[in-house]
C-alpha cells in the first residue's frame, strides 16, 4: 500500500515531518503540549478558536493548515476535544524519567477508570505497550467528548495515539 | 380546497431551508417553512458528530445542536412552520399542491424557495437485495434518530465523508465494521475522519468493490474482489467478510423532483451530484420568482448550504421589496465572501469550479431567453 493519508487514513512520516501543527522535539520535552495532526486542506477551523491562548492559527484561508506556536500553547487540552477531526493529541515527554503522558480524544462507551491498565495502541489502531490510565476528563466545555491520559514509556510516545476500545457492558447500550 | 397563502414559501427545513426562512423573516417577509418530517433539520437532525466549517458555521458544534438552535430561532422570528407536511407537486403558474395534517391543500406564494436537500445513490450487486442491505444515511437515521443498530457486524461501501462518518458512529453505537470498501484507489474523504477509523483498527480496502452477498434470511457473507484499473473484478482475488450489514455509501443525488415539475433549466454536473438547477447569484433558477438553495442545488455541505440558504432569503426578500438595493447587495457580498472561502482548498476547490460552471450555465440560459423575447 503507498504512504500517505489519502492511502491509508494515516499520516506518513513524511508529512508529519512537514506539518506546522506539530511541536518541536525539546518543546516536547519540556511538558505538556499539543500534537495537531492535521496534514490536510480542509475547510475547518474549531481548533484556532478553542485556543484561549492563540497558540493556533490558521487565519482567514479557512482551509489552511493549523500551525502551533509551541511557546504559547500550555498544553491545557481544550483543542483536544474541540477539534471535530480528533486529530489532536497532548503530550508530555516530561512526565517522568522514563514516563510520558499521552492525552486523546475518547468517544466510545465505555470509559475506562484512572488507574485501570489499558492496551496503547497506534495510529493504525495496533498496540503497542499496555498503559495506565492518568486521568479521565469529561468536561462540559468538552461538548460531549471525553479526554483521556494515559502513561506509557517516553520510547512510545510518538507512536501512541489511543486505546484499545472496551467491552461494551449491558448498561451501556 | 383550503387555501394557504404567504409572500414566501420555503419548501424543506434543513440548514438551508431554515436560513432563507430566517433571513426572509427577519427582513420582514410573511414566511412559510414546511417539510415533510416531524421535526425539522433535515440531515441536521441524525448528526452527531461534532461539525466541520468554520466557527462562523457552527463548526465544532454537533449536528444536532446547530439543527436545534437554528429551529429556535425561525420559531422566534415568527415564520410560520408546517412540520409532517409534503409540497408534493407544482403547476407551471407556481401553485402548489400540499399535504398537511392530512389535508389537501393548495398552497400559493408570491416568491419559492426549494431547499429539498438530496438523496442517496444506490449501486447494484448480486445479493444487494437482501435484508441488511440499505443506505448509510439510513444506517445513520436508526442508530441516531432511532436508537436501532441496524447489524453487529457491517461493511461499508464508500469512503467519502459520509461512509466514513456513519462508520464512526456505528462503531460507537457498538457494531463493528469489519471493512471500509472503496472502488477508487484513495479515500475519498477527509483523512481525519478515515484516522478515527484506523486508530479503531477498521480495515480499508481500497481499489475493491462488493462482488456479491448471499446467506439465507439475509446478508451473512460478503465477498470482495479486487478492482483493475479499468474498474473491472480481478478473477482469483475475491474473499470473503462475515458480515450481516452492507451500508451503501456511494455520494447522493439532489432532490430535484419539484424543481423539474416547475420546468427550471438544469445542467448535468458530475461534481454536484448529477441534474442540477441552473441558478444565478440569487439562486433564482430560470423560472423567475423560484429560488433554490442547499443540497438540491448540488450537493455541498451544511455549512454552504447555510449560506446559500441565506442568499436565497435576502434575494427573495429583496424582490418583494423588503430590503432596499443596498442593503441587500451588502448581505449578500458578506455571503458570498464567506461562501468563497468555504469553497477552496483540496476538497472544496472543484466545487468551486463546479459552481462557476452552473453560474455560467445559467448566464447563457438567460442571454438567449433574451434573444427569444
Ligand atoms: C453522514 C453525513 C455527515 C455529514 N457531515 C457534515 C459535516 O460534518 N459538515 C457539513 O457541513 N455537512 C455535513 N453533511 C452534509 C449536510 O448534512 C448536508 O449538506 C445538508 O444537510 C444539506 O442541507 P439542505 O438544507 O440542502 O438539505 P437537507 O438537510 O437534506 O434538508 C432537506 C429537507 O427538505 C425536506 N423535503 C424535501 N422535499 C420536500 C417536499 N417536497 N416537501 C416537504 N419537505 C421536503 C426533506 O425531508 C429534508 O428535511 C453530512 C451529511 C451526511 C449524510
Ligand atoms: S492545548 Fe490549550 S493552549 Fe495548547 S493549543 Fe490546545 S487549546 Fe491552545
Ligand atoms: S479542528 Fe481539527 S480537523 Fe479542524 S483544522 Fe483544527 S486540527 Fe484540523
Amino acid at each position: 500500500m503507498p504512504e500517505g493519508v489519502v492511502y491509508t487514513g494515516i499520516p506518513s512520516r513524511e508529512e508529519l515531518a512537514a506539518c506546522p501543527g506539530i511541536p518541536t522535539e525539546a518543546r516536547m520535552a519540556r511538558g505538556r503540549v499539543a500534537v495537531i495532526e492535521c496534514v490536510q486542506e480542509i475547510p475547518c477551523n474549531p481548533c484556532e478558536s478553542a485556543c484561549r491562548f492563540g497558540a493556533i492559527e490558521i487565519g482567514e484561508q479557512l482551509t489552511a493548515l493549523p500551525r502551533l506556536d509551541g511557546e504559547k500553547c500550555t498544553g491545557c487540552g481544550l483543542c483536544v476535544a474541540l477539534c471535530p477531526g480528533l486529530a489532536i493529541t497532548i503530550v508530555d515527554k516530561s512526565f517522568s524519567a522514563t514516563e510520558s503522558t499521552v492525552d486523546f480524544p475518547f468517544e466510545y462507551l465505555p470509559l475506562p477508570g484512572e488507574g485501570d491498565t489499558v492496551d496503547a495502541c497506534s495510529r493504525a489502531g495496533e498496540t503497542v505497550c499496555p498503559a495506565r490510565v492518568v486521568a479521565v476528563k469529561k468536561s462540559p466545555a468538552y461538548a460531549g467528548t471525553a479526554v483521556v491520559s494515559i502513561r506509557v514509556p517516553t520510547a512510545f510516545a510518538d507512536e501512541v495515539r489511543t486505546m484499545r476500545r472496551l467491552p461494551r457492558r449491558e448498561e451501556d447500550i | 380546497m383550503r387555501k394557504i397563502t404567504a409572500e414566501i414559501a420555503v419548501v424543506g427545513a434543513g440548514p438551508a431551508g431554515l436560513c432563507a426562512a430566517l433571513e426572509a423573516r427577519l427582513a420582514g417577509a410573511d414566511v412559510v417553512l414546511i417539510d415533510e418530517n416531524r421535526l425539522p433539520g433535515g440531515q441536521l437532525f441524525k448528526q452527531i458528530h461534532k461539525f466541520f466549517g468554520s466557527k462562523e458555521h457552527r463548526a465544532g458544534v454537533r449536528g444536532f445542536a446547530i439543527g436545534q438552535e437554528l429551529l429556535a430561532q425561525v420559531s422566534d422570528s415568527g415564520a410560520r412552520v408546517l412540520l409532517d407536511s409534503l409540497v408534493y407537486g407544482i403547476q407551471p403558474d407556481k401553485s402548489m399542491g400540499l399535504l398537511t395534517a392530512g389535508e389537501n391543500c393548495l398552497l400559493l406564494a408570491e416568491k419559492i424557495i426549494i431547499a429539498s436537500g438530496a438523496k442517496e445513490n444506490y449501486t447494484p450487486f448480486p445479493g444487494s437485495t437482501l435484508p441488511g442491505v440499505m443506505g448509510a444515511g439510513a444506517a445513520q437515521t436508526m442508530i441516531n434518530v432511532n436508537r436501532v443498530l441496524p447489524g453487529a457486524r457491517v461493511v461499508m461501501v464508500g469512503s467519502g465523508n459520509v461512509g466514513l462518518i456513519v462508520s464512526y458512529q456505528l462503531l460507537q453505537a457498538g457494531a463493528e465494521v469489519v471493512a471500509v470498501v472503496e472502488g477508487a484507489p484513495r479515500i475519498g474523504g477527509y483523512g481525519v475522519h478515515a484516522g478515527k477509523l484506523r486508530r479503531a483498527g477498521v480495515p480499508f480496502y481500497l481499489g475493491h468493490t462488493i462482488s456479491r452477498a448471499y446467506g439465507d434470511d439475509g446478508v451473512r457473507h460478503v465477498e470482495i474482489a479486487r478492482l483493475d484499473e479499468r474498474w473491472n473484478p480481478v478473477p482469483g482475488s475475491e474473499f470473503t467478510l462475515d458480515a450481516d450489514t452492507i451500508c451503501l455509501a456511494v455520494g447522493l443525488n439532489p432532490m430535484t423532483e419539484l424543481v423539474w415539475m416547475a420546468g427550471c433549466q438544469f445542467d448535468y454536473i458530475p461534481a454536484l451530484g448529477g441534474h442540477v438547477p441552473l441558478h444565478d447569484r440569487n439562486m433564482e433558477t430560470t423560472v423567475r420568482g423560484l429560488y433554490v438553495a442547499g443540497d438540491v442545488t448540488g450537493v455541498e455541505e451544511a455549512s454552504s448550504a447555510m449560506e446559500e440558504g441565506k442568499l436565497a432569503g435576502v434575494a427573495a426578500a429583496e424582490a418583494l421589496g423588503y430590503l432596499d438595493a443596498r442593503a441587500a447587495k451588502e448581505k449578500k457580498a458578506e455571503i458570498e465572501a464567506r461562501l468563497n472561502r468555504l469553497r477552496s482548498g483540496l476538497f472544496g476547490e472543484k466545487r468551486r469550479e463546479a459552481k462557476e460552471t452552473q453560474l455560467a450555465a445559467m448566464q447563457r440560459a438567460r442571454e438567449s431567453e433574451k434573444e427569444v423575447v
